[in-house]
């Protein structure tokens, strides 16, 4: 592919659903892969839907809504690999649900039971990053090693490749800048995934940036693509082409994928501050499971009665974890005393048990 | 007049706005959201954005860029949003504007304030509820200012602002909606002033922002039990009111330091030494600490035992008696 000149905007399914092409992209699935995702974005705006909803019910100390960025998403995270290794930042809950976290491992950090408890080694999906963009120089040293190890090359049994997630905002971070330096510099495996939602919380992505994200990137000697990011086509295609290229050794690639932050920044936000209704409503029209349903309709893939089930999932998805997430056991501040240095030193064992002795004085006097 | 500390603070900001026009304003969201805690809600509207800036989301482009508007004879604050994200201007900040006076043989100032609101007990995610201020009092060219009440709020920004040294200005977040009186015509003390809020004769509580309100509680509770605790607000982290912490301790022959930040090589480690090398023969007691444990910030579920509390105070009152 030649990128050297402006591919412009990757989209392959238009908001009122209709299939288009793309000189460069092209997606490979079929009518039931496509439902597939579907499927996915809707249990993933089910799962935020209700966490928000547990937020405002006082279970959750808070949350950061996805809605929206369900294409971004569900569409990159279906294009990683069984080898691949995914950095994000906090607000990618379609792909941790994509890479195999529960989703009441999702919402144990926002209840505040739990710093960050899913097996992030096992899925390789790491850990959320809550300081904006420091990820991206993890990501990249994670893709340099995955090159040290012998990873990277024409063979598709073993090559593997690292994607991280970050947002417009983050892109204005001194460690982002440094991530693309460093990938660039070591042609590194890694995909930049960065999620344009055109708000940092009331900051508007003209303040972060005077030219198109992917065309900064190009600057730092990094192939860039803008895909739409609200089609999970396009997302995926692109996403796929960018990790098949890390893999084999080709070097980063930066996606910008187009896409809107419809809700709150996170439950503490009130964006009717900071933004009109006009603009909201225009992206409502471009929702990213409009365009999938309408087109799977369009095709008869799904019917009435394939919609019921998924209702139905959902529903009992989000009974589940009401449930599982009231039910959660308050942890006891002891159990992270040793958890802050691989052997715990002596003095920290005393000051935990100075600390459990002082507590249990009130169960005795009680 | 009653106001809320985050009230007294945009206040305090406002009128430092009207009164030079060299000082501005910057940070992420403090435009026309106002800031996330609303502390500068409405001064784009009145001051404009040349003078209340949203800033691109990047910490040390923030306090590199403050330090540039400084050298240029500008007097800007800063906001950083929330305590854990202030670590990426350690650089701009302990390296580059704490020293730019001693490089420059004196010649140049950096009257900067970097405003942080800091503290747990909010019930907040990873990095929201960190306590940093050892990082700053630790560096030298920094001063290091925590306000407890809305006076101190109104005032002390002010002060901080007129200050020709660059200051770190530590705002307890759980702290921002706790109403207070607040007198727009009459200055209390100076910027390192620290002040006795309850005169006592038994122990000296020293406390300093979220805690000084803890410390009120606790002496009120020992009253009922026959102790008078003296309680100090420290006010200002760096320099440290020498002079008020040793008047206290040798009146009351006890020293209790109370501060959120985990222990090792906080505050409270730096006061018990001073205390200790100037009041030593009126010390009935060590110097006790009732601070965080030396963890990180815990998950918002356990923050209650980790945060000093009343009866965390008691005790150590109680030990304090017991040598």
């Amino acid at each position: 592919m030649d990128l050297d000149h402006d591919p412009g905007f990757v989209q392959l399914l238009t908001p009122d659903g209709r299939r288009v092409s793309h000189p460069d992209f092209g997606y490979a699935g079929d009518d039931s892969s496509i439902a597939a995702h579907l499927r996915a974005m809707v249990l993933a705006r089910r799962l935020d839907a209700e966490a928000t909803a547990l937020q405002r019910k006082g279970e959750l100390g808070l949350w950061p809504p996805m809605l929206g960025q369900e294409a971004a998403q569900v569409g990159s995270v279906a294009a990683v690999g069984s080898r691949d290794e995914v950095i994000p930042s906090y607000r990618e809950h379609a792909v941790a649900l994509g890479m195999g976290v529960t989703p009441l491992e999702i919402l144990k950090t926002f209840r505040g039971t739990h710093m960050v408890d899913w097996d992030s080694r096992a899925l390789r999906f790491h850990l959320y990053s809550f300081v904006i963009g420091t990820q991206a120089l993890h990501a990249t040293g994670i893709a340099m090693a995955l090159q040290l190890d012998g990873r990277v090359g024409p063979d598709d049994a073993t090559n593997a490749a690292a994607m991280v997630y970050f947002g417009d905002g983050a892109t204005s971070q001194g460690d982002v800048s440094e991530a693309f330096v460093f990938a660039a510099s070591y042609n590194a495996p890694l995909v930049l995934f960065c999620q344009n939602n055109q708000w940092a919380i009331s900051v508007p992505i003209e303040r972060q940036t005077k030219i198109p994200l992917y065309q900064r990137a190009r600057g730092f000697g990094i192939p860039s693509v803008r895909v739409d990011g609200n089609d999970v086509l396009a997302v995926q295609a692109v996403t796929s082409w960018a990790l098949d290229r890390a893999r084999r050794g080709e070097g980063p690639t930066f996606i910008e994928a187009f896409t809107y932050r419809m809700g709150a920044h996170t439950t503490s936000d009130d964006p009717t501050k900071y933004r009109g209704r006009d603009e909201e409503a225009s992206w409502r029209a471009k929702d990213p499971i409009a365009r999938v349903r309408a087109y799977l309709r369009s095709t008869g893939a799904i019917d009435d009665l394939w919609e019921g089930h998924l209702t139905n999932e959902s529903d009992a998805l989000a009974e589940q974890l009401r449930d599982d997430v009231v039910s959660l056991p308050d942890p006891a501040l002891a159990d992270w005393f040793t958890r802050v240095y691989a052997k715990t030193p002596s003095g920290l064992i005393r000051q935990r048990d100075a600390h459990e002795a002082y507590e249990a004085s009130f169960e005795e006097t009680a | 007049m009653t106001m809320t500390l985050a009230k007294a603070i945009n206040a305090g900001l406002r009128r430092a706005l009207e009164a030079d026009p060299k000082v501005v304003l910057m940070g992420e969201d403090i435009g026309r959201l106002g800031g996330v805690f609303r502390v500068t809600e409405g001064l784009q509207a009145d001051f404009g954005e040349s003078r209340v800036m949203d800033s691109p989301l990047a910490e040390s482009g923030i306090v590199g860029t403050a330090v540039g508007l400084a050298l240029r004879g500008y007097r800007p604050v800063v906001e950083i949003q929330f305590d854990g994200f202030v670590f990426p201007a350690f650089d701009q900040i302990t390296s580059q504007v704490s020293r730019l006076h001693f490089r420059s043989h004196g010649r140049l100032t950096a009257p900067l304030v970097i405003r942080i609101p800091y503290g747990g007990g909010i019930g907040a995610i990873e990095h929201h509820s960190e306590s940093p201020e050892a990082y700053f009092a630790h560096t030298p060219g920094l001063k290091v200012i925590t306000v407890s009440n809305p006076s101190d709020g109104y005032w002390g920004i002010q002060q901080a602002i007129a200050s020709d040294d660059p200051v770190i200005f530590l705002e307890p977040k759980r702290r921002y909606y706790v109403r207070g009186e607040v007198d727009p015509d009459v200055s209390p003390e100076p910027l390192h002033a620290a002040r006795v809020v309850r005169s006592g004769t038994d122990a000296t509580l020293l406390a300093y922002g979220p805690t000084v309100q803890t410390c009120l509680d606790a002496a009120e509770a020992a009253a009922s039990e026959g102790r008078q605790l003296e309680v100090v607000d420290l006010r200002s982290l760096a320099p440290l009111d020498d002079d008020a912490i040793v008047a206290s301790v040798e009146r009351t022959g006890r020293c209790i330091v109370v501060h959120e930040a985990s222990r090792s090589g906080g505050l409270g480690a730096e006061i018990a030494a001073r205390v200790t090398e100037s009041c030593f023969y009126s010390l009935d007691a060590p110097v006790l600490r009732v601070t965080g444990y030396d963890i990180p910030y815990p998950p918002a579920k356990t923050e209650h035992a980790y945060l000093p509390d009343v009866d965390r105070v008691l005790d150590a009152v109680d030990r304090a008696f017991a040598y």
